[in-house]
């Protein structure tokens, strides 16, 4: 089937299959910054948002995706640029294989949240797992980015 | 992972039944979490979000829960945080991440009544009510009980009183599956304990309930909790083993009679 979404700002028309997820459609199509950890719904990497909101792609249908806007790192370069300075900042990024679904969930945080505590803030980010750096380095970056030390 | 030859998207409840019961391998899809972990080979996915089943509705006498809403409109809802000390919200809040409860859905969560769910042992311990297509309206005990029938869960509905409850669970880390899993929820005296994640399904404590309800002090907390466990099952799995969920029982049974109690 076609399908027809905003992704990144821009309406794009691929061909799906009735059982394919939006992590394998956006790959094919050059999106390289959704990523594939887990691929069992548990890690958090392959982060997008689907009408602003952050889901995983890795569980979500294609097919289903059809009319939506769907946001990846590409179409934040400024937000997830200005991010990522903060995270090399406080040296709290090591392979970084995490970052991508990682910096989209923390975006996503600061637009939903005002003024989030600690405890919502690793509440947010629960969903993102990062089997380098112990977290504190990003929860450090995260309250800088966000301006509530 | 599941492969599926057709997809539809019904444009009513009938026509979403029909296609249900036309082939054997047709298949309601709710958030496909759970579904893309199995090897399926799904005739025609049943795509029900052309029905306006995602809404949380405040009605005359119930709160209503469409079977699309997802596990992040349940934490979200300023509805459902206001009623019952915030159980359905506190139950769900822990699975997995927000990415993930942004995806799964309420309907297929309670119709596939896993042993583990967070979800139906906090519901369990409110009056709350399924409605499926073709089996009807029914309490969700009654809906616990019955073997698997093919249909199409399509509210809950939780009866809006002045219920308090409180939700307790145990778990190796946070966001891993519950261990186990415990309710109560207390009006005007009558009190209902729920166990779940025994491994198995959620379960009323109905003899620890009905003591509860007849008379309570806080010293009798201890014996009310070792009721509760032992009157319940409880098996062994990865996660643990019956003796060790039987011990924790009590200690769960406990906080959660503390908590409710102390509700305003
Ligand atoms: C890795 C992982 C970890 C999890 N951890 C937990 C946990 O810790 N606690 C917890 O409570 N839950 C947990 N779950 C379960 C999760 O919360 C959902 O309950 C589960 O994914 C099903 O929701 P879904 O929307 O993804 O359903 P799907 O995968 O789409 O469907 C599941 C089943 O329900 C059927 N179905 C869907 N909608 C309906 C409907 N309206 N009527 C009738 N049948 C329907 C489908 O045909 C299918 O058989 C976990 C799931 C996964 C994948
Ligand atoms: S790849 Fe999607 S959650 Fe891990
Ligand atoms: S930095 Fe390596 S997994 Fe997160």
């Amino acid at each position: 089937m076609q399908i027809e979404i905003i992704l990144n700002g821009n309406k794009v028309t691929y061909d799906v299959k009735n059982d394919e997820f939006l992590a394998d459609t956006l790959r094919a199509h050059g999106i390289s910054s959704v990523r594939k950890g887990c691929n069992t719904t548990c890690c958090g990497l392959c982060t997008i948002w689907i009408d602003e909101k952050p889901v995983l792609s890795c569980a979500a249908l294609s097919i289903r995706a059809n009319g939506k806007r769907i946001t990846t790192m590409e179409g934040l370069q400024k937000e997830s640029e200005e991010f990522a300075q903060v995270l090399v900042a406080e040296g709290s990024e090591q392979c970084g294989f995490c970052s991508p679904g990682f910096i989209m969930t923390v975006i996503a945080m600061k637009r939903e949240l005002k003024n989030p505590t600690e405890e919502e803030i690793l509440h947010y980010l629960t969903g993102n797992l990062c089997r380098c750096t112990g977290y504190m380095g990003q929860l450090r970056a995260i309250k800088k980015y966000l301006g509530v030390m | 992972m599941f492969t599926a030859k057709e997809f539809s998207q019904p444009k009513t409840i009938e026509e979403a039944y029909h296609i249900l019961v036309s082939r054997r391998n047709n298949t309601v899809i709710g958030g496909s979490a759970f579904l893309r972990m199995s090897s399926k080979k799904i005739g025609t996915a049943i795509d029900l979000s052309k029905l306006e089943l995602n809404e949380i509705k405040e009605q005359n006498e119930y709160i209503e829960i469409g079977a699309y809403a997802t596990f992040r409109d349940i934490e979200t809802s300023p509805l459902l945080r206001n009623h019952f000390n915030g159980v359905l919200p506190n139950a769900v809040k822990n699975i997995i991440g927000i990415q993930f409860r942004n995806i799964v859905t309420v309907g297929a969560s309670v119709f596939s009544k896993y042993g583990f769910s967070d979800f139906i042992t906090a519901l369990l311990a409110l009056d709350t009510e399924v409605e499926l297509y073709k089996a009807g309206r029914m309490s969700l005990e009654d809906f616990l009980k019955r073997p698997f029938e093919r249909d199409i869960l399509t509210r809950v509905l939780i009866k809006k009183n002045q219920r308090q409850a409180s939700y307790q669970h145990l778990r190796n880390s946070i966001s891993d599956y519950p261990i186990l899993n415990v309710a109560a929820s207390n009006l005007d005296n009558h009190w209902i304990l729920v166990v779940g994640a025994r491994p198995q399904r959620a379960q009323i404590a109905r003899k620890a309930s009905k003591a509860l309800s007849e008379h309570f002090s806080f010293d009798d907390l201890d014996q009310i909790a070792a009721l509760a466990a032992e009157e319940l099952a409880f098996g062994t799995n990865e996660r643990g083993t019956a003796n060790y969920r039987q011990a924790m029982c009590k200690v769960l049974v406990k906080r959660a009679i503390t908590e409710v109690l102390q509700c305003k």
